[in-house]
C-alpha cells in the first residue's frame, strides 16, 4: 500500500498490511507522527505527543509481527483522550489543575490497548475535565474542525475526533457522559460509540460524572470500532460498577442482514425544532437502512425533552463531589504562598479550574445543598427512572432507535459560548442514552454545506452488537464514511 | 427561582471556590439561567417513582479481604506539592 | 430545680480486617507515615472503591450480636466536606440505608441487673486520615495510612442517664467487639472512639433540651469525667437564664473542661446523596443465617450460663466473661480442677493480680489454664494451705515446672496428718506453760488472740506446712483439755 494513503486507511486494513507484513508497524507510526507535525498546529488535536515512546512501541510490535505473534490490534497507532490516565506520560483533562500531572498508573482501558499491541502517540485535547460540547474550554487551546477549521469539532472528545477525522490516527479513545463522543464524531464525520454503561472499565479514567460516564472507541468505520471495543471490553474487579456480562465477539456477526431489524424513531427527535436539513439527511440515510431490509416504526420517548434539566442536575452534582478532591494537597496545582488552609483550598480551587468546570460545581454543589437536594437532585433521579422507562418500553416495539446525533452540523468558534444553555442544548439528542446507560453511536450519514451529519443509533443494554451490525451495513452501502476533509498542511 | 449573589456566594463557600466581586454578577446571572432551566423538572409528577442513581439493577461486588497493596509512598508522592518525612504538609489546620 | 442528664452515644470502631474497606491496602497499626495509603486511598485521579467482603460480614456479626434487624439493602453515600485529612472531598458512608437497623443491647451494671441500651443504627463507613500539627513550622503534616480504614458507626437513643451506664455500654461494647474477633476495641489505640451527645432537662419533662456533642473521647475515665464537666456546665448555663448552643466539644483531660471545637464551627451542609461508584449492597438470609450460626457464644449468654452450670455469682460471672480469652480460661482449668468457684477465685485473685503487675494480657500468661488447674487440685484435696499455694503459683509462673513438681521440688506437702500436728502441738504446748495458762485463764476474746501465739509457733516448727484448719482445731482441742 503507498504510503500516502495511510491517513485514509481503516484500522481493518492497516492490520492486513501489518500482518502481512507490506506495513511495519514502525512506517506507519512514523507516517502518522509526521501527519500530526504537519498538520496538528493548525488543528491543536493532540496535545501531548509521546514520540520516543511511540517508536519503541511500534519497534516491538514489529517483532511480534515478525514472529507471527500479532494480535488483532497489535502495531495501530491508536491516541487516548487526556483523561485516560496514562502512566509515566501527562493526564492533564485539559486543565491547569492537573497541567502537571503524571500519573503512576495506567487506566484499565489503556493496559488493554497496550497489551493488545497498539502503539501510543499521545493524548487528545478535550474540554477541561469532559465538561463541554466544543472542545473550547480547554485550558491549552481550542480544538480546530478538519472540515472547517474556524468551527468547532465539538466536545468533549473533540480532539480524538478531529485527529480521527484528519487521519492522525486510525483509532482513539474517547469518552462520552452527555454525548462526549457521539456529538464529537457527528461533527468531524467520524464513527463513534459509547457502550452500555458498565460494558467498559472506568477504571483511571478522570471521572467526571460517575453514573455517566463510558469510555468508547472512536475511528472511521464500525468494523473498526468493533475491533477496539472488543479489547476495551470486560468486566474489571476494580471498577465496580463494570458488568460482569459476556463480552460477545462483536465482530463475528457484524457481516449478518439486517433483515426484519425494527428500528424506532422517536416523534420527539424529529419536532418542528429540528434544522429541515438535518431531518432530510437522517431520512435519506434511514432509508438506505429500509433498502437492507430494517423496518421503521414509529416510537414515543415522552420524556425526551426532560433530558437535558435531568442532565445537568445530576452530571454537575456528581461532577461537584468528584472534584472535590482537587485541593492542592496531594497532587496537581496548588496556588502560590498560600497563607492558610481556607486560602490553600480557595486559591487553588480557583485558578487551577476554569469557568465551565466552576459553574457547573457550583450548580451541582447547589443542587445537593440543604433545602433543594429532594427538589433537585432526588427529582432528577425520578425522572432518570422515567426516561429509562421510556427506553424500555420503546425497545419492546423496536430493536435499535434512531435519529441525528447532533441538532446541526459544526458551529463555529465562539458562537455558542455566551450563553451556557445554548452549549447544553447540543446534547439534546444524546444525553438521555446515558442517563438510561444504554449504547449509543453515530456514524457518518451525509453532508450539509460540505460539514458532516451523524446518524444516531441506540440500542437495548449491552446489545453493542446490533448497533455494529446495522452501522457496518449501512457503511457496506454508503460511502459517507470515506469522504476525508480536505487538509491544508501548515505552511501550504 | 431567583438567585442572588449571596445565594451564589454561600454555594461557593461550600464548594471552596471564590467569586471575585467584579465576576459576581455575571456568574450569578449565568447561575440562574442554568437554575431556572432545571427547575422545570418540578411540573413532572414523580409520586411514587424510585430515584435512579445507577441505571442498571446492578448488585455491589465483594473483594476478598487480601492486601493487595504495598508500599508505594515514593512513587505516589512524587508529584505532591509539598512532602516531609513522608507526610503531605499543608498551612496549619487550627483545630 | 433537679435536672436530668440525657445521652446518646456515637460509637467508631475501627473494624480488624486485613486490608481496607475499598482497597487492598493493608490496615495495620503502626506503619511509617503514608506507605499504608495507595492511590485509591489518597483520591487520586481516576480511582474507584471496591467492597471488603471481611467488613460486610463483621458490620452483619454485629448486628447479630445485639438482636439488631439487619438491612437486607444497604447504601453507600457521599458525606462532603473539606478537610486534609478527607482525600477525595467527601467520606463514603451510610447515610439514607444503613447495614444495621435497630436493636437492643443489654449492658450488665455493677448491681447485676441488665440496663437496656437501644441501637438506633450501625452503619459502615471508610475512616480518615491523621493530622500532625506540631512537628513541622507553621505546618500540618498529613498522614493517610488511617484513611480506608474501615469503621462500624454505631449510634444509641439517647437513653442514658448517669456516666455508669454510659461507661457500661462502652465497656460491654469492647467485650461484644472482642468476642466477635470484630475489632480489638481499644480507646487508647484509637481503634474505639466514643462521641457522646450531652443534654439536660427538667426532671419529669418529656422533651429534650439541646444538646452539645463531644467528640473523641478516649478513655472510660475520661468519659466519666467529661460528662461531669459538660452537665455542670449546661446546668451552669441554664440555672442562669441562659441557652445551651448546639456545637461540637472536645474533651480537655489536662484542664478537665470541655471546649468549642474551632475548625467545626462553621455549620457544615454536608449534602449526602448516594454513591454513584459503588452499588447497593443486598444481603439475603442465606447469607445471614451462615454467619448467624457461626457466632460464637456472646457475653450475655455465657455470663448466664456461668451462672447456672457453674453456680457462680453474678459480678463473678461478669468478670469472667468480660473477655472470651479470660472465659475459656476459666472454662479449661474448671474442667480439670472441678472446682468452679475456688477456680474463678484464683483467676480473679492472684492470677489477676500477677497479670497486671506485669502488664501482661491473659493470653499471655506464663501460667497455662491446665498449669493453674493443677494447683487448685491440690488446695481442693488439702495437699495445700492456701498461703503455700500462692508459693507454688509463684513457682508457676517462674516456668519452674507443674504444681505437683513444684511440690515436690521445695518440699511444700501441706502438713494434715492428725497425728503429726498433735506432735507439734503437744511440743509447744510442753514448751510453753506460761503462755498455755495463761490462753486458759483468759476470756473467749482475748482467748482468740492468745491463739494466734501457738498458731505461729506451731508454723514456725512445721515450717508453714501445717494444715491451718486441722491446727487450729487441734489447738482449740488440746489447749482447752488442760
Amino acid at each position: 500500500m503507498a504510503l500516502d494513503n495511510l491517513t485514509a486507511a481503516t484500522a481493518v486494513e492497516l492490520v492486513s498490511e501489518l500482518q502481512t507484513r507490506r506495513l511495519s508497524a514502525t512506517e506507519l507510526t512514523q507516517s502518522c507522527l509526521n501527519r500530526i507535525a504537519a498538520v496538528n498546529p493548525r488543528l491543536n488535536a493532540v496535545i501531548t505527543v509521546c514520540e520516543e515512546q511511540a517508536l519503541r512501541e511500534a519497534a516491538e510490535a514489529d517483532l511480534m509481527l515478525q514472529r507471527g505473534d500479532g494480535g488483532p490490534l497489535t502495531g495501530l497507532p491508536l491516541l487516548h483522550k487526556d483523561i485516560f490516565c496514562t502512566r509515566g506520560v501527562a493526564t492533564t483533562c485539559s486543565s491547569k489543575m492537573l497541567e502537571n500531572f503524571v500519573p503512576p498508573y495506567d487506566a484499565t482501558v489503556v493496559s488493554r490497548l497496550r497489551a493488545a499491541g497498539t502503539v501510543m502517540l499521545g493524548k487528545t485535547n478535550m474540554d477541561e475535565f469532559a465538561m463541554g460540547s466544543s472542545t473550547e474550554t480547554s485550558a491549552f487551546g481550542v480544538t480546530r474542525n478538519p472540515w472547517n477549521t474556524d468551527c468547532v469539532p465539538g466536545g468533549s472528545s473533540g480532539g480524538a475526533a478531529a485527529a480521527v477525522a484528519a487521519g492522525f490516527a486510525p483509532l482513539s479513545t474517547g469518552t462520552d457522559t452527555g454525548g462526549s463522543i457521539r456529538q464529537p464524531a457527528s461533527l468531524c464525520g467520524i464513527t463513534g460509540l459509547k457502550p452500555t454503561y458498565g460494558r467498559v472499565s472506568r477504571l483511571g479514567i478522570i471521572a467526571f460524572a460517575s453514573s455517566l460516564d463510558q469510555a468508547g472507541p472512536m475511528t472511521r468505520t464500525a468494523e473498526d470500532a468493533a475491533l477496539m471495543l472488543q479489547v476495551m471490553s470486560g468486566v474489571d474487579p476494580g471498577d465496580s460498577t463494570s458488568a460482569d456480562v459476556e463480552v460477545p465477539d462483536f465482530r463475528s456477526q457484524m457481516g449478518d442482514s439486517i433483515q426484519g431489524l425494527r428500528i424506532g424513531i422517536p416523534q420527539q427527535y424529529f419536532s418542528q425544532s429540528l434544522d429541515a436539513r438535518v431531518a432530510q439527511t437522517i431520512q435519506a440515510a434511514l432509508d438506505e437502512l429500509v433498502q437492507e431490509g430494517a423496518e421503521l416504526v414509529d416510537i414515543d420517548l415522552p420524556h425526551t425533552e426532560q433530558g437535558i434539566a435531568t442532565y445537568y442536575i445530576i452530571a454537575p452534582a456528581e461532577a461537584s463531589a468528584n472534584l472535590s478532591r482537587y485541593d492542592g494537597v496531594r497532587f496537581g496545582y496548588r496556588c502560590e504562598a498560600p497563607k492558610d488552609l481556607a486560602d490553600l483550598y480557595e486559591r487553588s480551587r480557583t485558578e487551577g479550574f476554569g469557568d465551565e468546570v466552576k459553574r457547573r460545581i457550583l450548580v451541582g454543589t447547589y443542587a445537593l445543598s440543604a433545602g433543594f437536594y429532594d427538589a433537585y437532585f432526588k427529582k432528577a433521579q425520578q425522572v432518570r427512572r422515567l426516561i429509562s422507562q421510556d427506553f424500555k418500553h420503546a425497545f419492546e416495539h423496536c430493536d435499535v432507535i434512531a435519529g441525528p446525533a447532533a441538532p446541526g452540523v459544526a458551529f463555529g468558534l465562539g458562537s455558542k459560548t455566551q450563553d451556557p444553555l445554548a452549549m447544553y442544548l447540543e446534547d439534546i439528542y444524546t444525553l438521555s442514552v446515558n442517563l438510561a446507560g444504554l449504547p449509543g453511536m453515530s456514524v457518518p450519514a451525509g453532508l450539509i454545506d460540505d460539514m458532516p451529519v451523524g446518524l444516531q443509533l441506540i440500542g437495548r443494554a449491552f446489545d453493542e452488537a446490533t448497533l455494529l451490525r446495522a452501522a457496518h451495513r449501512f457503511q457496506l452501502r454508503t460511502d459517507h464514511h470515506r469522504i476525508r476533509p480536505t487538509l491544508a498542511e501548515v505552511g501550504s | 427561582m431567583p438567585t442572588t449573589p449571596a445565594d451564589v456566594l454561600s454555594v461557593a463557600q461550600l464548594a471552596r471556590l471564590r467569586i471575585e466581586d467584579s465576576a459576581l454578577d455575571d456568574v450569578t446571572d449565568r447561575f440562574g439561567r442554568i437554575l431556572d432551566l432545571v427547575a422545570q423538572l418540578q411540573q413532572i409528577d414523580t409520586e411514587g417513582v424510585e430515584p435512579m442513581s445507577n441505571p442498571h439493577d446492578m448488585v455491589q461486588r465483594l473483594r476478598p479481604d487480601t492486601v493487595t497493596e504495598g508500599d508505594q509512598r515514593e512513587e505516589l508522592q512524587a508529584a505532591a506539592p509539598s512532602v516531609e518525612d513522608g507526610f503531605f504538609l499543608v498551612p496549619r489546620v487550627i483545630d | 430545680m433537679n435536672w436530668e442528664v440525657v445521652m446518646g452515644l456515637e460509637v467508631h470502631l475501627q473494624l480488624a480486617t486485613e486490608s481496607k474497606i475499598f482497597s487492598g491496602a493493608a490496615n495495620q497499626f503502626g506503619a511509617r507515615p503514608n506507605e499504608q495509603a495507595c492511590a485509591v486511598d489518597l483520591g487520586m485521579p481516576g480511582m474507584l472503591p471496591v467492597l471488603n467482603a471481611q467488613a460486610v460480614r463483621y458490620a452483619v456479626m454485629f448486628g447479630l450480636g445485639v438482636g439488631a434487624t439487619i438491612g437486607k439493602r444497604s447504601v453507600f453515600d457521599r458525606k462532603n466536606y473539606f478537610y486534609p485529612d478527607l482525600p477525595k472531598g467527601y467520606q463514603v458512608s451510610q447515610f439514607f440505608e444503613p447495614i444495621v437497623c435497630e436493636g437492643l443491647f443489654e449492658v450488665p451494671m455493677a448491681d447485676g441487673s441488665l440496663f437496656p441500651v437501644r441501637i438506633t443504627r450501625a452503619h459502615l463507613e471508610e475512616d480518615a486520615g491523621k493530622s500532625v500539627h506540631d512537628a513541622y513550622a507553621g505546618q500540618t503534616g498529613i498522614d493517610l495510612n488511617r484513611a480506608g480504614t474501615p469503621l462500624l458507626e454505631i449510634v444509641t437513643e439517647p437513653d442514658f442517664r448517669t456516666a455508669e451506664q454510659a461507661v457500661a455500654y462502652l465497656k460491654s461494647l469492647h467485650s461484644l467487639a472482642t468476642y466477635l474477633g470484630i475489632s480489638d476495641g481499644n480507646m487508647a489505640e484509637g481503634s474505639m472512639r466514643c462521641d457522646i451527645n450531652v443534654s439536660l432537662r427538667p426532671q419529669g419533662s418529656e422533651t429534650y433540651g439541646t444538646r452539645t456533642e463531644i467528640k473523641n473521647v478516649n478513655s472510660f475515665r475520661f468519659v466519666e469525667r467529661a460528662i461531669a464537666v459538660e452537665a455542670e456546665r449546661q446546668r451552669d448555663i441554664l440555672e442562669a437564664g441562659g441557652e445551651v448552643t448546639q456545637e461540637t466539644r472536645l474533651y480537655d483531660a489536662d484542664r478537665n473542661e470541655t471546649r468549642s471545637m474551632r475548625s467545626k464551627e462553621v455549620a457544615n451542609d454536608y449534602r449526602y446523596f448516594p454513591e454513584p461508584d459503588l452499588l447497593p449492597i443486598l444481603l439475603d438470609d442465606h447469607y445471614i443465617e451462615a454467619i448467624r450460626a457461626e457466632l460464637p457464644e456472646l457475653p450475655g449468654a455465657k455470663r448466664s450460663r456461668f451462672i447456672d452450670t457453674y453456680a457462680l455469682n453474678d459480678y463473678d460471672a461478669s468478670l469472667l466473661v468480660d473477655s472470651r480469652a479470660m472465659a475459656d480460661y476459666f472454662e479449661t482449668a474448671t474442667a480439670i480442677s472441678k472446682a468452679p468457684k475456688l477456680t474463678a477465685n484464683w483467676i480473679l485473685g492472684d492470677l489477676a493480680a500477677a497479670l497486671n503487675r506485669a502488664a501482661l494480657d491473659i493470653t499471655a500468661s506464663p501460667v497455662s489454664a491446665e498449669a493453674l488447674a493443677g494447683l487448685i487440685l491440690r488446695v481442693a484435696d488439702e495437699t495445700l494451705s492456701s498461703k503455700l499455694a500462692k508459693q507454688v503459683f509463684d513457682g508457676l509462673w517462674q516456668n519452674e515446672g507443674s504444681a505437683d513438681a513444684i511440690i515436690e521440688a521445695r518440699g511444700l506437702k501441706q502438713v494434715t496428718d492428725t497425728g503429726a500436728i498433735e506432735a507439734m502441738v503437744q511440743q509447744v504446748i510442753d514448751d510453753h506453760p506460761g503462755q498455755v495458762a495463761q490462753y486458759q485463764a483468759a476470756d473467749e476474746g482475748k482467748q482468740k488472740k492468745l491463739l494466734g501465739f501457738f498458731v505461729g509457733q506451731v508454723m514456725k516448727a512445721s515450717q508453714g506446712q501445717a494444715n491451718p484448719q486441722r491446727l487450729n482445731a487441734l489447738l482449740k482441742d488440746m489447749l482447752a483439755k488442760r
